[in-house]
């Protein structure tokens, strides 16, 4: 994994030997065999979108989590991702994988090159240059012809032979989508069991008193950012991949990272399995309301008022109230 | 004894106010230097110049032979250099222990994680804080937040410490467990360069003390000569209650204003 996270065959053999490298393991098999069983597309949908907010949230969560940064738009590196996928899936004819990590690896890069940049603000204000950036991405996207501009860009659906035709390939889409989002949380959990968290911890909690500590704040702050798109713009790649289409309004939809947010505070900032509830009830709940005759206009109010209730009565979330409930949890359950 | 930190010129100001004006001394190996001086004369701005919060508008900095002027915090640290704050600055959702990690990790030492937790405890349990290594800090009382910040600084295997008023704030048993600790730091060899209001501990902890009045140096020597000499009372005329006690080399242990 690039982007500063820890490496190293002892650290993973360490984490391989404690529980929680198992409870992720569990989270995957259940999204990997539950759609499976009856051969169910309906659920196999809708675990699809829960991966892709869980992939969101989870990568988000580093940022927002650990380092105490709302980032307000990450959702460009999920668009960005999806724009790069695409377009070396279409005429240049690349391969899908090689063109999901080579977006991955490249709007990892640009994050690190907009984190030195933006991460010099705080607070409120680094949250909406973080819009400005999303912002500007989408409009540069917009006027840029190679991409399309603002009608985007088209995939022949012929693409989907490659993956043993249409119906087999949406099944790979989502079992790859399911591969990230375990990276994801793997990613997380090895970034807060590591040194280069426990920094980032420090930064989150007070970032002069870090400084004064030792902890080198631009540089981690850097890396988070940009270890925190990597995932998530391979996920824009199959996601965008799978509608065999991409454009700016869907890309770079601020809305997205909004229930990103959403989905961490309800599952519990910090905490590496909040976002998994997080993103499976908003799922699950967005879902609900989409089809109920009474809200279905009202879906993003109700996410609105979720996380105005969250933020004023369950500051921890989901994870923070079960840790509240059962301490001995805390060790268990991260 | 050698120069572990020397000032050489410096001088700080913000807007319009000089805070620090061509201030030159030096801290010598394996002292206690006391740093003491009315409220606003720059003590505070001083440390803040010293491990590169504040970037100084003129002079040198060299620590160890090697010039740190503006060299920023983080990297100040690596250099064995580590400090408490006035206001306490814990970081509150974690742990006495994870604080200390995080002391252990990034200080001077670099440790990786697997091998600051010892280091960590053993600051911890320096300091007294052995019964609560797994208390978040946010819930650790006023003395235990003092503690706390001293505890992080050593657990950076420093060479010199800057404690800017770890007695402020403590009672008369809190304040002697801590002038405890910071004699037995000196033993282990740790320089310190201490700002303290609380005129008897410094007087009795002090190899050398110097003053600072309005960002200038007033005067620099030993306890007994300082406490005697006619300009430092004068720079405490307006606060006569602390120049008698600084006159009497004593007094009750009750922070000064």
């Amino acid at each position: 994994m690039r982007g500063g996270a820890p490496g190293g065959s002892a650290k993973h053999a360490a984490i391989v030997r404690r529980p929680f490298f198992w409870i992720i393991a569990l989270v995957i098999a259940a999204f990997a065999v539950a759609p499976l069983l009856g051969n169910d597309v309906e659920l196999r949908e809708s675990l699809l979108l829960a991966a892709v907010y869980i992939t969101l949230a989870s990568n988000l969560n580093i940022m927002l989590g650990y380092a105490g940064y709302v980032n307000f738009g990450s959702i460009v590196f999920f668009g960005l991702g999806g724009y790069l996928c695409i377009y070396l899936m279409g005429s240049p004819g690349w391969p899908l994988v090689a063109a999901i990590l080579v977006a991955g690896a490249g709007v990892s890069l640009l994050a690190l090159l907009f984190g030195l940049g933006i991460l010099r603000l705080r607070g409120a204000y680094f949250a909406l240059g973080t819009i400005g950036v999303n912002e500007a991405v989408q409009a540069f996207v917009s006027n840029f012809d190679p991409w399309g501009g603002s009608s985007g860009i088209y995939l022949s659906t012929e693409l989907f032979q490659a993956l043993g035709g249409p119906m087999q390939a949406l099944w790979s889409i989502y079992f790859l989508l399911v591969a990230v989002m375990g990276l994801s949380l793997y990613l997380s959990y090895a970034i807060k069991s590591s040194k280069f968290g426990l920094g980032l911890l420090a930064i989150g909690q007070n970032e002069d008193a870090a400084a004064v500590l030792g902890v080198p704040t631009a540089l981690y702050k850097a890396l988070a950012y940009s270890a925190s798109a990597f995932l998530p713009a391979i996920a824009g790649g199959l996601y965008f991949f799978k509608s065999a289409f991409i454009q700016p309004t869907d890309a770079f939809d601020l809305t997205f990272s909004t229930e990103a947010i959403v989905i961490i505070m309800l599952g519990g900032q910090g905490t590496i399995i909040g976002p998994v509830l997080g993103g499976y009830f908003y799922e699950e709940l967005r879902g609900w309301l989409l089809t109920s005759e009474t809200f279905s206009h009202f879906q993003l109010v109700v996410a609105g008022v979720l996380l105005l209730l969250i933020v004023l009565f369950l500051p921890g979330g989901l994870m923070g109230w079960l840790h509240g409930r059962w301490p001995k949890l805390r060790r268990v359950l991260e | 004894m050698t120069a572990l930190l020397e000032l050489d010129g410096l001088s700080k100001s913000f807007g319009g106010v000089r805070a620090v004006k061509g201030l030159s001394f030096a801290v010598e190996d394996g002292e206690i230097l006391g740093l003491i001086g009315p409220n606003g004369a720059g003590k505070s701005t001083l440390f803040n110049l010293i491990n590169g919060v504040f970037m100084p508008d003129s002079g040198r900095l060299r620590f160890r032979g090697l010039d740190i002027t503006g060299t920023p915090p983080h990297r100040v640290a690596k250099h064995g250099l580590a400090r408490t704050h006035q206001i306490v600055q814990p970081l509150e959702a974690m742990t006495v222990i994870e604080n200390c990690m995080v002391g252990a990790c990034f200080g001077r030492e670099n440790l990786p994680r697997a091998q600051a937790l010892d280091t960590a405890r053993e600051a911890a349990v320096f300091v007294g804080l052995e019964d609560r290594l797994e208390t978040t800090a946010a819930h650790l009382t006023i003395a235990g937040k003092k503690r706390l910040e001293l505890a992080r600084a050593l657990a950076a295997q420093p060479i010199l410490l800057l404690l800017d008023e770890v007695l402020a704030g403590l009672n008369p048993t809190e304040i002697a467990h801590m002038i405890g600790v910071i004699r037995r730091l000196r033993e282990r060899g740790i320089t310190i360069l201490m700002i303290e209001h609380l005129m008897q501990a410094i007087m009795s902890l002090s190899d050398r003390i110097v003053v600072l009045n309005s960002g200038q140096k007033l005067a620099e020597g030993a306890p007994a000569a300082i406490a005697n000499d006619p300009a430092v009372i004068e720079a405490y005329l307006g606060d006569p209650a602390l120049a008698r006690e600084l006159q009497q080399g004593s007094g009750d242990e009750r922070r000064a204003p």
